[in-house]
C-alpha cells in the first residue's frame, strides 16, 4: 500500500498543496472574508461564555422584581418579562443555535456525501436508489419537512438536530455526486485503478480529497441555513423546548411586548443576523477563493 | 420501447416515483407519532377504554391490519379523494384545503411578482458594471436580505407599524379576495413584502450570473460586430436569454411558497395551507397534517415538473440534451 501511495503522490502533490493553501488563505484576505471571520469570532466568544458558565446571570433564572428592565447597568441587554437577563439568554441561545447547527450539518454532510459519492462513483442501481431518496426529500419544502419531523419526535435539541440533518442531507448528496461523476474518469483516478488499487481506496485516496473545497463551502453555507431553520422552528414552537434559551423562541416571546420592551426583540434578532451574515460572508469568500472558475479571475 | 428513453417520459416517470416515495414517507412519518387515531380522537379518555373496546376501535380504524395493508388502504382513500376528517371541527380535509389553498396561491403569486420586480432589475443593475460599486452594493443588500430570517423581518415590521402608526390590517379577521378585496390586499401587503424580499436574492443572483455568462457568448459578439444597436442587443439578445434560468428559479420558488409560507401565514394570520399544517400539529390532528403535507409535497413535485417542461419549451438547447 505505501509504495503505491508514494508512487501516486510524488509528482503533483507538493505543487498542488501549496497552491491549495494559498487559495484557502485568499478567502481570508478579501474584506468580506475578514468581516466574516470577525463576526464569527464575536459569535463564538459570546456563545462560549454560556458554555463555560461565564454569563453574568443564569440564563434561566427568573427574578420578577427585575422584569422588563431596559438595557443599562446591571443588565447589559435588559431583562425579559420574567426578569431573566437577556445577554445571558442571547449567549445561551447562540450556543444552542451553534450546537444544533454543527451537529445537524455534520450529520447531513457525512451521510449526504457518502450517499452522493457512492451513487456517483458506483452508478447503476446504487445511483438510482440515492436519486429516489434525494428526490423524495427534496419534494418537501425544507421548513415543512423539518417541522413535520421535529413535531413527530420527542422534542429536545438532538431531535431538532436530526430533523434539520435529514432536510439538508439531499443537498450534500447532490453537491457530492456531481464532482464524483467528473473525477471518476479523471486520468489520475483511472491511473490509480490501472496500477491495481481497489476502487474503494482510490475513492478515499484521490476522489474525496479533491472534493474538500466544494464541501467546505457547502458546509459553511449550510451552517447558516441550519441556524435559520432552528430559529424558525423555535419561533413556530417546534424547536428547542423552553426554558432553554433559543433565539427564535426569544423573538416569539418579544412579539407581544415589543412596544414596552423593544430590547427583547432587538438583541436576539441582532445575534441571529450577525451569526448568519458571518457564516454567509465566510462561505461566499471561500467559494470565490476555492472555485477554480472565479478564483483565476481574482 | 424508444419512447421510454425520451427525456420527457423519463422526467415524468421520475416524478411519479418521487410521489410514491413521498406518500410512503408521509405515511411512515405520521405513524411514528406517539399515539394513534384512538388516542387522538378520545384523548385521555382512551385510557379508560376496555381491551374489547380498544380492539373494536382498532378494527374500525384499520389499525389491526399490517402496516403495508394500512398504507394501501390509506393510499386508496387519498386517491379517491378521501383525505380524512378533522376530528375537532368535523370538516373534511378536502374542504379545509379548498378554503385554504386559494389564500396560499394568492400569497405565492403576489410574492413572486414582488420578488421578480425587485430581483430582475437589481440583477441587471449589478451585471451592468461587474465588480464596481453598484455591483458590490446590490450584492451586499442581497446578502443582507438572505441573512435576515423572514420571521424576524415580519415581527419587526409588524410591531413597528402597529406601535408607531397604529396600522395593522392583519389584526382584524382575515378577508378573502372575494369577500373584501380592499381589506384583503391590505392584509397581503406585509406578508407579500416579507416573502418578496426573501425571494429577491436568488432571483437577483440568477439574473446577474446569467447576464454575465451570456454577454461573453460568441453570438453576442457577432451581433455587436454586425452593428446591432446596443439597446436592442441588451434586451433582445442578452436579457431575453438570461431570463430562461430565471424562469426555472421562479418555478422553484413558487413551489416553495405553496408550502413554505408557513412563517408568513402564521405571523400575519393568513388562513392558508401552511397554517393548516401548523394548526393540525398543535391540535394533534394528525390526519389533517398527513393529508396536507402530502398535498403540499405533491404540488411541489408537480410545479417542479411543470417548470422543467416549460424550460424545455423556452430553451431550445435543453431539448437536444
Amino acid at each position: 500500500m505505501s509504495a503505491a501511495t508514494e508512487l501516486n503522490n510524488v509528482p503533483d502533490v507538493p505543487i498542488d498543496a501549496t497552491r491549495r493553501k494559498r487559495a484557502w488563505l485568499a478567502a481570508f484576505r478579501t474584506p468580506a472574508g475578514i468581516i466574516g471571520v470577525i463576526l464569527m469570532l464575536l459569535v463564538l466568544v459570546v456563545a462560549l461564555l454560556s458554555l463555560f458558565g461565564l454569563t453574568p446571570y443564569d440564563p434561566a433564572h427568573q427574578n420578577v422584581a427585575d422584569s422588563l428592565k431596559a438595557p443599562g447597568s446591571g443588565h447589559l441587554f435588559g431583562t425579559d418579562q420574567f426578569g431573566r437577563d437577556i445577554f445571558s439568554r442571547v449567549s445561551s441561545g447562540l450556543a444552542n443555535s451553534l450546537r444544533i447547527a454543527i451537529v445537524s450539518v455534520a450529520a447531513a454532510a457525512i451521510a449526504g456525501t457518502v450517499l452522493g459519492v457512492l451513487g456517483g462513483y458506483y452508478q447503476g442501481v446504487v445511483d438510482r436508489i440515492v436519486g429516489v431518496v434525494t428526490n423524495v426529500l427534496f419534494a418537501f419544502p425544507s421548513l415543512l419537512l423539518a417541522l413535520a419531523l421535529a413535531a413527530t419526535l420527542k422534542r429536545n435539541w438532538l431531535t431538532v438536530s436530526i430533523s434539520i440533518a435529514i432536510v439538508y442531507l439531499p443537498i450534500f448528496a447532490r453537491v457530492a455526486r456531481g464532482p464524483v461523476l467528473t473525477l471518476r474518469t479523471a486520468d489520475y483516478v483511472l491511473a490509480s485503478t490501472a496500477i491495481g488499487r481497489s476502487r474503494f481506496s482510490t475513492l478515499f485516496e484521490h476522489v474525496l480529497p479533491n472534493m474538500r473545497g466544494i464541501l467546505v463551502v457547502q458546509i459553511t453555507l449550510s451552517l447558516s441555513w441550519a441556524i435559520l431553520t432552528e430559529a424558525s422552528l423555535s419561533f413556530l414552537g417546534f424547536g428547542t423546548p423552553p426554558p432553554a434559551a433559543s433565539l427564535g423562541g426569544m423573538v416569539y416571546d418579544a412579539q407581544t411586548l415589543s412596544s414596552v420592551a423593544p430590547w427583547m426583540l432587538l438583541f436576539p434578532g441582532i445575534a441571529l443576523i450577525v451569526a448568519v451574515i458571518g457564516l454567509n460572508l465566510l462561505g461566499d469568500s471561500l467559494r470565490a477563493a476555492l472555485d477554480p472558475r472565479t478564483g483565476s479571475r481574482r | 420501447m424508444m419512447y421510454l428513453r425520451h427525456p420527457i417520459t423519463r422526467r415524468v416517470g421520475e416524478a411519479v416515483l418521487t410521489l410514491v416515495g413521498v406518500s410512503v414517507l408521509t405515511f411512515v412519518l405520521l405513524r411514528v407519532v406517539p399515539g394513534n387515531q384512538i388516542t387522538a380522537s378520545y384523548g385521555t379518555a382512551a385510557g379508560e377504554l376496555s381491551p374489547e373496546q380498544v380492539r373494536s376501535l382498532e378494527a374500525y380504524y384499520g389499525l389491526d391490519k399490517s402496516l403495508p395493508v394500512q398504507y394501501f388502504d390509506w393510499l386508496r382513500g387519498v386517491l379517491t379523494g378521501n383525505l380524512g376528517v378533522s376530528t375537532t371541527s368535523h370538516v373534511s380535509v378536502a374542504q379545509l384545503t379548498g378554503q385554504a389553498l386559494p389564500n396560499t396561491i394568492e400569497l405565492a403569486v403576489l410574492s413572486i411578482l414582488v420578488g421578480l420586480l425587485l430581483g430582475v432589475p437589481l440583477g441587471v443593475l449589478a451585471a451592468s458594471r461587474p465588480g464596481k460599486s453598484r455591483d458590490n452594493l446590490t450584492q451586499l443588500s442581497s446578502l443582507l436580505a438572505l441573512s435576515v430570517p423572514s420571521f424576524l423581518l415580519a415581527t419587526v415590521l409588524a410591531s413597528w407599524l402597529a406601535n408607531n402608526f397604529g396600522w395593522y390590517p392583519n389584526g382584524e379577521g382575515f378577508r378573502t379576495l372575494v369577500q373584501d378585496p380592499g381589506l384583503n390586499l391590505q392584509q397581503m401587503i406585509l406578508p407579500v413584502l416579507v416573502l418578496g424580499i426573501s425571494i429577491a436574492p436568488p432571483v437577483l443572483q440568477t439574473t446577474r450570473t446569467a447576464i454575465l455568462a451570456i454577454r461573453a457568448e460568441d453570438y453576442v459578439r457577432t451581433a455587436r460586430a454586425k452593428g446591432v444597436p446596443e439597446r436592442r442587443l441588451q434586451t433582445r439578445h442578452i436579457l431575453r436569454n438570461a431570463l430562461i434560468p430565471v424562469v426555472t428559479m421562479t418555478g422553484l420558488q413558487f413551489g416553495f411558497l405553496l408550502g413554505g409560507a408557513l412563517v408568513a401565514e402564521q405571523i400575519f394570520a393568513i388562513p392558508g395551507i401552511g397554517r393548516q399544517v401548523l394548526l393540525g400539529l398543535t391540535q394533534k390532528e394528525y390526519a389533517v397534517v398527513q393529508s396536507t403535507v402530502l398535498i403540499i409535497a405533491t404540488m411541489f413535485v408537480l410545479v417542479n415538473l411543470l417548470t422543467d417542461l416549460v424550460y424545455r419549451v423556452v430553451d431550445p438547447k435543453a431539448r437536444v440534451r
